[in-house]
């Protein structure tokens, strides 16, 4: 083929090497400009899409910026009550045990209101997935202190600085989770450069692979952005993030399985 | 040796001007338009289409899922 | 299973009623006086039954929600507990009424505020049904009187339940829990298997997806559904209120009870008829739907109403509302988890109706 191939003859059905899943609904998400949750959407359907179990997939959604995460992934969903959605997984994947099963929630949503569903299903090894996006803030409200803000992280209700002396030191509920026997696989990922994008894509597929052999339950962490909430650009926010968050929240596995 | 050759197209509707794409894209074939589409967000478009390789890089970070990625060998 | 004669505690009926009626999963956590229930159901293994999935959760909080999650899937699911976690499962009951889904919650209730007492009281009834949540919704309540209602009736929420889509609760006490009576159970029921065209069971090529969710921000669409909502409890009005009267024919006074202070209303309706005082009793068995017409009908023909209940005077309410000023309807009533005699019943009814 000649070097100087133009444009028109790239752009054919049988070159095609990435597009929008068909998992994802056309609508337009509501999410601020950059947002890692729109990305790990995209993954997330695009990994439902690949192993070809939309038919059998059951999402719930948290209260949280994602709580309106049904209106883009075209698959059955619940939207569940503010850190409720391990109890509605676990009933969902008793009562239909064949189904694929997730969560997907914020920090605010999984390690604050919610921490003793997340606790007790992680415990009782259901067999679900559970997706945590740490933000560090609690984005939909308008950028509270989330239990994952890092220490002096200005939040609308630590405006001076999160201090640990009167607020607590940051929860690592990840590192928690996986100290427990019912946990199969946890991991530490993030979705801002595409190498991360990749591999979080891969950790979901594994989870859902091991979901298939009822192995327990798998959890995935995505430390993610919020660039409206921190104040800042998208792009900045994600270095931002890779200069604060990750030091604090180091990315990597915390339990894998033997294979 | 095979040489990898790529175009990209932008839904530009769908576009949110985040400019994560414009970082992740290796070869600098991205930037923001100075025109806006009917959300108002300057959206990105290729100015360097020469240089891209197909890498799809910028897609897989695109948080809208606003591109798509065409690549021949050539 | 055939149909069959025991003698056991209404915690214990209600438990064995439902794996009877084809319930695929209970979910609950321990409370007296109603802990019978989840101990009958970990013991009789209705997953080698029936297939029937039980779990302790960790909290109410938990257990009404895994409620939500599987009503989600069209499943026939319920819950039990007693009054203080049954304040933990308003959130919960308040986002499946506002998602429309069917479950079942029991309530044996306990005397409070707060810790209260473990002995019975009917002091939950503005709870059960004003809506107790946050939000414009209702349950169907049904309130049992006897251990054989107490089976019986979980067959009927359920049917309820499904037919409107609509959360049921079966609202009964800690004395109705725990007390033994014969107890006719019905034979089992297989549990069904088709599953209704909302529920999430996976979204399939020949529908759209389906969404279970209580959250709409148009405010414009989040009236018309409260609006709906509404015209699905003026229909459950009209066509579901279940009540059961004695000695009404020639009664110049009427008793108004339900539940254990039903039981008590009766033996005192017998103690005053023996006096040559002519009283009745009109027993609502649905408490939402009230029998407000059929109250409003009586107040034609009787001279005073005494509303007998185990609390501070809720359901009082709700009678004088049906009555409106038409006759003098008075409250007596016991609290604490103490339960009224008939004597006493007799007595209120002498001083607060009759006027002697
Ligand atoms: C019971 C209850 N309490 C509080 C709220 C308000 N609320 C909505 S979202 C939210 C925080 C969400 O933060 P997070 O889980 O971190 O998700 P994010 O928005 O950052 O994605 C809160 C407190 C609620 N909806 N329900
Ligand atoms: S507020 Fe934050 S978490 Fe929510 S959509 Fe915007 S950037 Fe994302
Ligand atoms: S990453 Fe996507 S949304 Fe952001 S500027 Fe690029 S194309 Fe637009």
């Amino acid at each position: 083929m000649a070097d100087n191939i133009s444009v028109k003859d790239i752009i054919k059905p049988e070159n095609l090497v990435h597009k929008r899943s068909s998992v994802m609904t056309d609508n337009i998400m509501h999410y601020c400009p950059g947002c890692g949750h729109g990305t790990t959407h995209q993954i997330l359907a695009e990994v439902i899409e690949e192993m070809g179990i939309q038919q059998e997939t059951i999402g719930i959604t948290p209260v949280g910026c994602s709580v309106l995460m049904y209106n883009y992934l075209d698959i059955d969903m619940q939207e569940a009550a503010h850190g409720r959605a391990p109890a509605l997984a676990t009933a969902i994947k008793r009562l239909l045990p064949e189904k694929y099963v997730f969560t997907y929630q914020g920090d605010g949503d999984l390690a604050a209101i919610g921490t003793a569903e997340t606790i007790h299903s992680c415990n009782r090894g259901e067999n679900i997935l559970i997706i945590f996006i740490n933000n560090g803030i609690y984005g939909m409200t308008g950028g509270q202190m989330a239990p994952t803000t890092l220490e002096g992280m200005k939040s609308s209700t630590t405006p001076y600085g999160r201090d640990v002396k009167l607020m607590g030191n940051p929860l690592k509920i990840t590192d928690i989770v996986a100290t427990l026997p019912g946990t199969y696989y946890v991991t530490r990922q993030s979705v801002h450069k595409p190498g991360n994008v990749r591999k979080t894509k891969k950790a979901i597929r594994k989870a859902f692979e091991y979901q298939k052999h009822n192995k327990g339950t798998c959890f995935i962490e995505v430390v993610s952005n919020c660039p409206s909430g921190w104040k800042m650009t998208p792009v900045e926010s994600n270095k931002w993030m890779e200069e604060n968050m990750f030091p604090f929240y180091p990315l990597g596995d915390f339990k894998v399985p033997e294979e | 040796m095979a040489k990898l050759k790529g175009s990209i197209v932008f839904d530009i509707e769908k576009c949110k001007g985040c400019g994560v794409c414009v970082t992740a894209c290796p070869t600098e074939v991205i930037a923001m338009a100075s025109e806006v589409n009917s959300k108002g967000y300057n959206y990105a478009e290729a100015v360097n289409m020469d240089a891209c390789t197909g890498c799809t890089n910028c897609a897989v970070v695109c948080p809208d899922g606003v591109i798509t990625v065409y690549r021949v060998k050539i | 299973m055939e149909k069959e004669l025991r003698l056991m505690k209404g915690n214990e009926a209600i438990a064995e009623a439902a794996i009877r009626a084809g319930t695929d999963a209970y979910f609950g956590y321990p409370i007296t006086p109603q802990s019978e229930v989840l101990e009958y159901l970990t013991a009789e293994k209705p997953h080698e039954r029936t297939g029937m999935v039980v779990l302790q959760a960790e909290s109410e909080v938990a257990a009404i929600n895994m409620v939500y999650g599987g009503a989600g899937c069209g499943k026939k699911v319920m819950t039990s507990s007693s009054s203080p976690g049954v304040s933990l499962k308003q959130e919960g009951i308040s986002y499946i009424a506002g998602a429309e889904l069917p479950c079942l919650i029991v309530n044996v209730v306990r005397g409070g505020p707060g810790l209260g007492t473990i002995q019975p009281a009917q002091s939950d009834y503005f709870q059960a049904t004003k809506g107790g949540g946050h939000g414009d919704y209702r349950l169907i309540v049904l309130a049992p009187s006897s251990v054989q209602e107490m089976a019986d009736f979980v067959e009927l929420a359920f049917d309820l339940a499904f037919k409107y889509r609509n959360p049921a609760m079966i609202l009964s006490d800690g004395a109705i829990g725990q007390m033994m009576e014969k107890v006719w159970l019905k034979p089992q029921k297989e549990r069904k298997k088709e599953l209704p065209a909302w529920a999430t069971t996976g979204k399939t090529p020949d529908r759209e997806r389906n969404i279970i969710t209580s959250l709409d921000l148009d405010s414009y669409k989040q009236e018309q559904f409260n609006i709906k909502l509404q015209e699905k409890y003026r229909e459950i009005q009209e066509k579901e209120v279940r009540f059961e009267t004695f000695q009404c024919d020639d009664a110049e006074y009427l008793l108004v009870a339900y539940g254990t202070s039903a039981r008590v209303s009766q033996k005192a309706i017998q103690l005053a008829r023996e006096e040559g005082i002519k009283a009745g009793l009109l027993r609502p068995i649905t408490l939402f739907p009230f029998p407000s017409t059929e109250i409003s009908e009586m107040a034609n023909r009787i001279k005073g109403i005494l509303s007998v209940e185990m609390s501070a005077g809720q359901m009082v309410e709700d009678v004088r509302l049906s009555v409106n000023g038409r006759v003098p309807v008075e409250h007596f009533g016991r609290m604490g988890g103490i339960i009224p005699t008939p004597e006493e019943v007799v007595e209120n009814l002498k001083t607060k109706i009759i006027g002697e």
